[in-house]
């Protein structure tokens, strides 16, 4: 089926989503900052061997090494290369240092200058201004980011132009049919990447009646009105987390270094947990459930708010 | 577990005396690994009042367990605030609202300029370090900026191979800066603060260690205040919060 609409909503499958909205040689943005990262969308593209992508994140996490260990990626726009708390990616690591197998192209910013990126994407400026890279060395590794004067002599401060994504890829705790969007916790970029885009794809942790969403309106960070399609997989970011509904798999980041390490041991893991796997439920499947009951939280309810019935009369 | 103060680590050494630094202070933007347990180590002794901010986009966290990575979901579970990292990076940084910022670096020079981003040359580099995250403009916008670093020939240098994020330059910092830039240095040494002519010096030395083997750690010629002074050894507090609350399993403090 194709994407965008009907009496279903935006709502499709991961496969479709992907079939249909990713382009070899587009610039995807699959953002999160530690949280909400769409693990199960990178593995999509991977198994239905996308090629040539720009790929953009703050921080490319677990999930760009895997991604780009799969090869679909030539270049890699980010701000900090590493496995949080762990260590290294050491297969983006072999394509940088040694172009194991193959050169990959580096687009490199601060985290401000790729917040700042993604703002001006979405707010349709020309470029972000901001305090930063006075007298660093990445100004001259990326003639991107330029110095500019103050036009009220207030100084210099740097210019960053801005991200516009041919697609971001955004997870959610919980959606509604047409996109409309619930998030709590980190926020990472998610509201400006999904502005920012050309096309957006959003996949959400509960598909929710649109009254879940308008029962909480200050929670919704991105509307159905920049949305292209809505997937509804639960525990999607494993081993990333939804603040709520389960933990970060440190264990996992953790096993990663010696299986990125080894560029056999890296294909193999492909093999048998991408590859060899249909979709995101066999790949739930597979996990089983050992996982699943270490890293589910106890419950820690907020305070409700009352909004107030204004009603007519 | 209790601790024998007679025994300690170098990397225990290093952070209950990075977490005494934050003695008074009220705002500080905190970086993952060492500077995280430095940081809640503060918090549980010399300066309970520290309101932590993340950049993953939190101020004032509580967090009931070591975060292993900058974005752990205890970070945002009672804490003050969640905002966009936008927010974050313009409303509290660049607006001036951060007191202290710890950084980390793979190499420093003697002005206090990091290196987070290349070992050898950028193009082709023999090792290709995370690069700056947000060290970049912590480095020039937080009011003053504490280091936390191992230190050895290879990490204090002469020259660092790439300048990921500023110090005093070969120098003073311009005026218009907003922050104050590096104030002190800590490490499994010692502790190091900057003169005026934005030089580092070597002002206190750690329990056991010499002036000798602080000069054979550092790639260049270390100035050593005459007012030199020996860091006390950790606490029995500080050794039992770090082994049984803030890093039972070692990661940071072995």
């Amino acid at each position: 089926m194709s994407v965008g609409g009907g009496a279903g909503g935006k709502v499709t499958t991961m496969h479709d989503a992907v079939a249909d909205l990713v382009k070899d040689g587009d610039t995807v943005a699959i953002e999160g900052f530690t949280h909400l990262i769409c693990f199960a969308a990178g593995h999509e593209i991977i198994r239905q061997g996308k090629r040539d992508l720009t790929l953009c994140r703050m921080t490319p996490d677990v999930i760009y090494d895997q991604m780009i260990a799969a090869g679909v990626a030539s270049k890699l726009v980010f701000s900090w290369l590493g496995n949080p708390g762990v260590g290294s990616l050491h297969a983006i690591r072999r394509r940088v240092e040694r172009s194991d197998p193959a050169p990959l192209e580096l687009e490199e910013y601060s985290h401000f200058g790729m917040v700042s990126r993604y703002t001006a994407g979405a707010s349709g400026l020309p470029f972000m201004p901001l305090r930063s890279y006075h007298s660093s060395d990445l100004p001259k590794v990326n003639p991107r980011i330029v110095e500019l004067e103050s036009p009220y002599g207030d100084g210099t401060v740097y210019a960053v132009p801005p991200l516009n994504p041919d697609l971001s890829i955004v997870h959610v705790q919980r959606a509604d049919k047409d996109g409309n969007c619930h998030v709590w916790g980190f926020l990472g970029c998610q509201k400006e990447a999904a502005f920012a885009a050309r096309k957006v794809i959003v996949v959400c942790e509960e598909l929710v009646n649109g009254r879940v969403i308008r029962s909480d309106p200050n929670r919704t960070i991105i509307p159905g009105l920049v949305v292209d399609a809505v997937v509804a997989e639960p525990r999607a970011c494993h081993p990333s987390f939804a603040q709520g509904y389960y933990d970060r798999d440190n264990r996992f980041y953790v096993a990663w270094d010696p299986i990125s390490r080894d560029p056999a041991k890296l294909d193999a893991w492909l093999e048998e947990w991408v590859y060899g796997l249909a979709t995101h439920n066999d790949y739930l499947a597979k996990m089983g459930t050992e996982a699943w009951d270490r890293l589910t939280p106890e419950q820690c309810l907020s305070e409700p708010v009352d909004y107030g019935a204004y009603s007519p009369g | 577990m209790s601790a024998n103060p007679a025994e300690y680590s170098v990397n225990e050494m290093m952070i209950a005396a990075s977490a005494r630094q934050l003695e008074g202070e009220r705002v500080c933007f905190v970086g993952i690994g060492p500077p995280n347990i430095a940081c809640n180590l503060a918090r549980r002794t010399v300066t309970p009042a520290l309101e932590l901010v993340y950049e993953a986009g939190v101020y004032g966290a509580d967090p009931q367990r070591l975060p292993l990575s900058i974005g752990d979901p205890t970070l945002v579970t009672g804490a003050v605030s969640v905002t966009s990292m936008f927010e974050i990076f313009s409303f509290y940084l660049q607006r001036g609202l951060i007191d202290v910022a710890f950084l980390g670096a793979s190499q420093i020079d003697r002005f206090g300029n990091i290196n987070t981003t290349v070992v050898g040359g950028y193009d082709k580099p023999k090792v290709r370090l995370p690069g700056s995250g947000g060290a970049c403009e912590i480095s020039i916008n937080a009011n003053r900026v504490f280091v936390i670093m191992p230190q050895t020939r290879r990490s204090f240098v002469e020259e660092v191979d790439f300048v990921t994020s500023p110090g005093h330059l070969a120098g003073k910092r311009p005026a218009e800066w907003l922050g104050g830039g590096p104030y002190v240095v800590v490490t499994g040494l010692g502790v190091y603060r900057f003169g005026d002519d934005g030089v580092m010096y070597l002002s206190r030395m750690h329990p056991g260690v010499t002036v000798e083997q602080v000069q054979a750690n550092t790639g260049w010629d270390m100035r050593v205040s005459p007012d030199l002074v020996a860091t006390d050894p950790p606490s029995e507090l500080e050794l039992n919060l770090m082994r049984n609350e803030l890093d039972p399993e070692g990661v940071y403090t072995r």
